[in-house]
């Protein structure tokens, strides 16, 4: 696969790591929320067989996150942020 | 010598003879033979026995959809099994074997395989090797395994080099036949960059085996001509003996270029083969189409081909596959092989058309043709004596590397075949004869438009050439139903049109189930030329369509790969990349033994004049180190800069323990979790300065711990201020530990370095020798008074024997991991097996390290019920009642008394040192309620060594619980 990096342009997937689904950034604070919140963030996906937001990391290269919008049947490739800008616009800025 | 079966013409060299032999026997070839049309040149029909029936067997093509003709090439390490003939170039000197016969080819004695047949239908496997269970393991697998497989390997290294390429390309065109050809040129001629590959050493594909004329030149010209051109073209790549293998996602192909195959030995520097990954823009699929048989009784004799080999053995390479030919055909094309055989003056005795309501029924020649009989129209049966006989049931498009993304090919009745569908590899085109279209002047055409299309050119389009343009003509024929002889449907898998009867009566009639049940098509030729009939018998016994009785589909490879062209340069030491640690050097005069650690090369003991047993260097390393001072190269751990404002703040949330409260110039012990409680890493960080520190990691986890902190940095929060590099390769570090580290340190740093003014776990920037910056850590994982000291990488080595130079006094010594085991279980350090990705904070008796004031990684998880349970697993130290018994790391704690069950198992040993000081065995272990339990006695029991050791359990501190050394 070639992945689409918002600032360096196409690069072989061989040269990022895959992490999954990209609600795992939608951690919740540990001060307030309790272990099942923990638990529904950690283990609960969906696995769609269509369009996927992921996170997959540019380790070969620059070290973004990114959020790659994918379809998993496909694979084809809609759309690629870096993972920091999604977070900010998920409102995680406290 | 002569080859009897040579005949005029050909694109063969026959100013050059080439010497080969084939079963021990010497025959001769030209250049441009492969060894198949140089077998048969010599009369040779007979190249193998097949797999299940060691039924004679001779080629059926002349290409790479063979599935008979396979052979051992070569000889010693360069033994190379189930090779095609057909494809394999012919050159001086080649040896080549037949398989799967014994003792020799003409007189196989498994052939009784055949006589039984009887028993060996679709489903045998199934059916036969059930009963009893016992046999299962000891006489039907070993049976089986032994029967089972075609050629032989050396069991030599391979003395070849396998390589790895990129390349890039506007447009890919796979096959270079009429279509590919066209596609090329007309891409190559507007300027694009431009791959073309092919699996031939000679370009052209059909045009070289076939009479017909572009323009005004004959086929096989204008393809030489056009290669030439393209040859001009430097934006042009062309690839000869290039298989491309597979379409990948976004316009990715793998391809394999067989660049020394074709020779002896490759040249100096040359790999034998190479795996490319090629990106193209677009790619154009111009593959062409393969003939299919058609199934009669006893149609697998040697001699019995394809009638569009036989055509391509006389026209490109002069070779009458026999002396008297025959055609079977229910089409037009056939005929054509009848009219270039005669045209050659080749006897055709007979033209059987299944149109006319002729068919072949039967044929004889136990190891080749020598007669067939048929049947006409009016169903009067004849025999002819023929040693050749040529069978057409239609072209087959090579719609393969189309249906690589799951696409399903639709069926095209007008030329009764599968043709690739509108799905499809985004961005693929296909042209020519694998798009359906079999006229030369459609492969011309379709290839033009495919180029123009993909590359989006304008202007109006070139001329072409003239060509054949012959409309499809035929009727399909898929088998002839007459007598009780067997008609082979798969020959490479002895597949039978019985057998797809049988697995009708069965009820396996889906084309899924027919596969596996029958086995057709999952061999090595994943049914190129069989698979289209078996599934149309199929549709007939089952009253279905062929569209709806449907078709499997492809995966890559298209041809078969090499195991050592995937793995490339990656094997033996070259197998994953390796590191070596600045000391490396040092340690390899002294001797040293290394051991793999991650990605690198550690010391693991350096053996002493006299030392016979590894035991021995370890012994006496750890004893020295705690009886004066050791030195060990600690480089490998990771280390992170952690710099910001927020620095603090990120490691309080990525670390269980605080550290924003730690002052500068000190650091401290932190224990990294996973989000769901389970421990991820451990370590210390320093605080070098107000927003910054630097963090080590194990030397495992390195990498991982990064992409974590990353992760977190960028993903959970952003806000933070924070930055991150890695400085594992940046600096050297050494771990010098032992009574006498401080004064061994005094002589190579210029501060004062006294426990007043570097005191336990103090951390800071020094300078040694006279200015070189370093850093200088009071941490010990030994138990000893211990500093670890880094300079810049490059000054490593220097700094290793600069200390053991100004030290001498001291009688250092250097350690490697090996010692460094033994002194962190006695100090009951948790490590790799202490920290195996199961275990908590509490198992490891740290609990009280995780904060619960702030939030951190793995805080709320690790309060799950089943992680605190007490009852659980906790950190324990164990050592033999007796003290000369023996622990094995990985043996089970068991009651006194308790069977060896896994419901009375409490636990295991993770780590075992001999221990030089203790002077016995000594461990670390999980044991249930662990804490509990010290002081008491159970069993450590393996029942792989088949040790029963009674032992004491301790607190994991077994030496210097009190830590007074490591704070002298």
């Amino acid at each position: 696969m070639i992945i689409p990096h918002p600032i360096l342009g196409p690069r072989d997937a061989q040269e990022f790591v895959y992490l999954g689904d990209a609600s795992l950034i939608d951690r919740p604070d540990g001060m307030t929320a309790g272990i099942e919140e923990f638990h529904d963030y950690l283990y609960q996906r969906t696995n769609p067989a269509g369009e996927h937001q992921e996170l997959w990391y540019h380790e070969q290269g620059d070290r973004s996150w990114l959020v790659v919008t994918r379809n998993t049947v496909t694979h084809e490739i809609l759309k690629v942020e870096l993972a920091r800008d999604v977070a900010r616009a998920r409102g995680r800025t406290k | 010598m002569t080859q009897p079966n040579r005949i005029a013409g050909g694109q063969i060299d026959r100013t050059r003879t080439l010497r080969f032999t084939f079963d021990g026997i010497p025959y001769t070839g030209h250049p441009g033979d492969t060894l198949a049309s140089a077998l048969l040149a010599n009369g040779v029909r007979l190249m193998g026995r097949s797999f299940k029936y060691h039924r004679p067997r001779g080629p059926i093509s002349a290409g790479s959809e063979e599935p008979n003709a396979l052979v051992e090439l070569r000889s010693g390490a360069r033994q190379e099994p189930n090779t095609r003939a057909t494809v394999a170039e012919l050159f001086d000197g080649l040896e080549a074997k037949s398989q799967n016969r014994w003792p020799s080819l003409r007189l196989d004695a498994m052939a009784i395989n055949d006589r039984l047949n009887a028993f060996f239908t679709a489903g045998f496997y199934y059916k036969t090797f059930m009963w009893p269970r016992s046999f299962w393991e000891r006489v039907y697998e070993p049976m089986i395994r032994r029967a089972a497989g075609l050629g032989s390997v050396s069991r030599e290294e391979d003395p070849d080099a396998y390589d790895k390429g990129f390349l890039h390309c506007d447009l890919l065109v796979i096959g270079a036949g009429p279509a590919g050809l066209m596609a090329a040129l007309t891409a190559g001629r507007a300027g694009r960059r431009v791959i073309l590959a092919d699996e031939d050493f000679r370009m052209g594909g059909r045009l070289n085996a076939e009479t017909f004329a572009i323009g005004n030149t004959a086929g096989a010209d204008w393809a030489a001509a056009t290669v030439a051109e393209l040859a001009s073209m430097p934006h042009v790549r062309l690839m000869t003996r290039t298989a491309v293998i597979g379409a990948f996602d976004h316009g990715i192909y793998g391809a394999v270029e067989r660049v020394s195959d074709h020779l002896a030995v490759p040249p100096p520097g040359k790999p034998r083969q190479i795996l490319w990954r090629i990106y193209s823009q677009r790619a154009i699929l111009a593959g062409g189409a393969t003939e299919r048989p058609i199934a009669f009784a006893n149609n697998d004799r040697p001699g019995i081909m394809l009638a569009g080999a036989l055509r391509a053995y006389a026209n490109r390479w002069g070779v009458a596959a026999g002396q008297r030919v025959a055609v079977f055909t229910n089409n037009d094309d056939g005929l054509r092989t009848a009219a270039d055989l005669k045209a050659k003056g080749v006897e055709v005795v007979a033209v059987i058309d299944s149109r006319k309501g002729e068919v072949v029924i039967d044929t004889r020649g136990r190891l080749g043709l020598k007669a067939i009989t048929i049947r006409d129209g009016a169903g009067r049966t004849r025999s002819f004596s023929v040693e050749a006989l040529g069978v057409s049931g239609g072209w087959n498009p090579n719609v393969n590397i189309h249906s690589h993304h799951r696409a399903r090919p639709v069926w095209d009745a007008a030329i009764a075949a599968f043709v690739p569908g509108p799905e499809g590899p985004p961005g693929l085109l296909v042209a020519g004869a694998a798009a359906g279209v079999l006229s030369t002047h459609g492969a011309l055409r379709t290839g033009c438009d495919a180029a123009r299309a993909a590359l989006d050119l304008t202007g109006a389009a070139p001329d072409l050439p003239q060509a054949e343009d012959a409309p499809v003509r035929i009727s399909p024929l898929w088998h002839v139903d007459h007598g009780r002889g067997r008609a082979w449907i798969d020959q490479q898998n002895d597949v039978t049109v019985k057998d797809v009867k049988l697995a009708k009566q069965e009820n396996f009639t889906s084309v899924e189930h027919l596969k596996r049940y029958t086995t057709l098509g999952m061999a090595t030729d994943q049914g190129k030329t069989g698979n289209v009939i078996g599934l149309a018998i199929m549709a007939e016994l089952t009253g279905r369509s062929i569209p709806e009785t449907g078709t499997t589909i492809y995966r890559p490879p298209y041809t078969p790969v090499a195991l050592g062209t995937l793995a490339g340069r990656s094997r033996g030491k070259e197998f994953k990349p390796y590191r070596l640690t600045p000391s490396h050097y040092w340690a390899q005069e002294q001797g040293a033994v290394f051991v793999e650690v991650g990605m690198w090369l550690r010391t693991q003991w350096i053996p002493k004049a006299g030392e016979t047993e590894w035991r021995q260097s370890v012994d006496r390393e750890v004893l020295a180190t705690r009886k004066s001072v050791g030195i060990c190269d600690v480089t490998t751990l990771g280390k992170i800069d952690i710099q910001g404002t927020d620095a603090g703040a990120f490691l309080d949330r990525v670390y269980a323990n605080t550290f924003s409260t730690l002052p500068v110039g000190k650091c401290r012990y932190g224990l990294m979790l996973r989000e769901d409680g389970i421990v991820f890493d451990d370590g210390t960080t320093a605080r070098l300065g107000e927003h910054e520190y630097v963090m080590t990691t194990t030397t495992a986890n390195a990498v991982a711990v990064f992409r974590h902190l990353e992760f977190c940095r960028q993903c959970l929060w952003p806000e933070m201020d924070v930055q991150l590099i890695s400085t594992t390769e940046a600096w050297a570090q050494f771990s010098v530990a032992g009574p006498n580290a401080r004064k061994l340190l005094e002589k190579v740093v210029d501060q004062d370095i006294s426990d007043a003014a570097f005191p336990y776990m103090a951390a800071g920037n020094i300078t040694v020798c006279g200015g070189l910056r370093a850093r200088l850590f009071r941490i010990s994982f030994s138990g000893e008074l211990a500093y670890e000291i880094a300079v810049p990488t490059r000054y490593g080595d220097a700094l290793l024997r600069e200390m053991l130079a100004r030290g001498a006094e001291f009688d250092p010594i250097v350690y490697g991991t090996e010692a460094l085991g033994v002194m962190r279980v006695e100090k009951g350090h948790v490590a790799g097996g202490e920290l195996n990705g199961q275990s908590t904070a509490l198992n490891m008796g740290l609990g009280r390290m995780v904060s619960k004031k702030k939030d951190s990684i793995g805080m709320v998880l690790s309060q799950r019920e089943g992680l605190t349970d007490p009852e659980g697993y906790r950190l324990v130290g164990v050592k033999p009642v007796d003290r000369n018994g023996k622990l094995t790391a990985g043996s089970h704690f068991l009651e006194k008394g308790a069977a060896p069950v896994a419901a009375n198992d409490l636990g295991w040993l993770t780590s075992k040192v001999y221990s030089p000081h203790l002077g016995h065995d000594i461990a670390l272990g999980y044991l249930k309620a662990g804490d509990r339990r010290i002081g008491q006695r159970m069993r450590a029991v393996n029942l792989l060594s088949g040790q029963d050791t009674e032992v004491e359990i301790l607190s994991p501190h077994m030496f210097d619980p009190e830590g007074e050394r490591l704070r002298g």
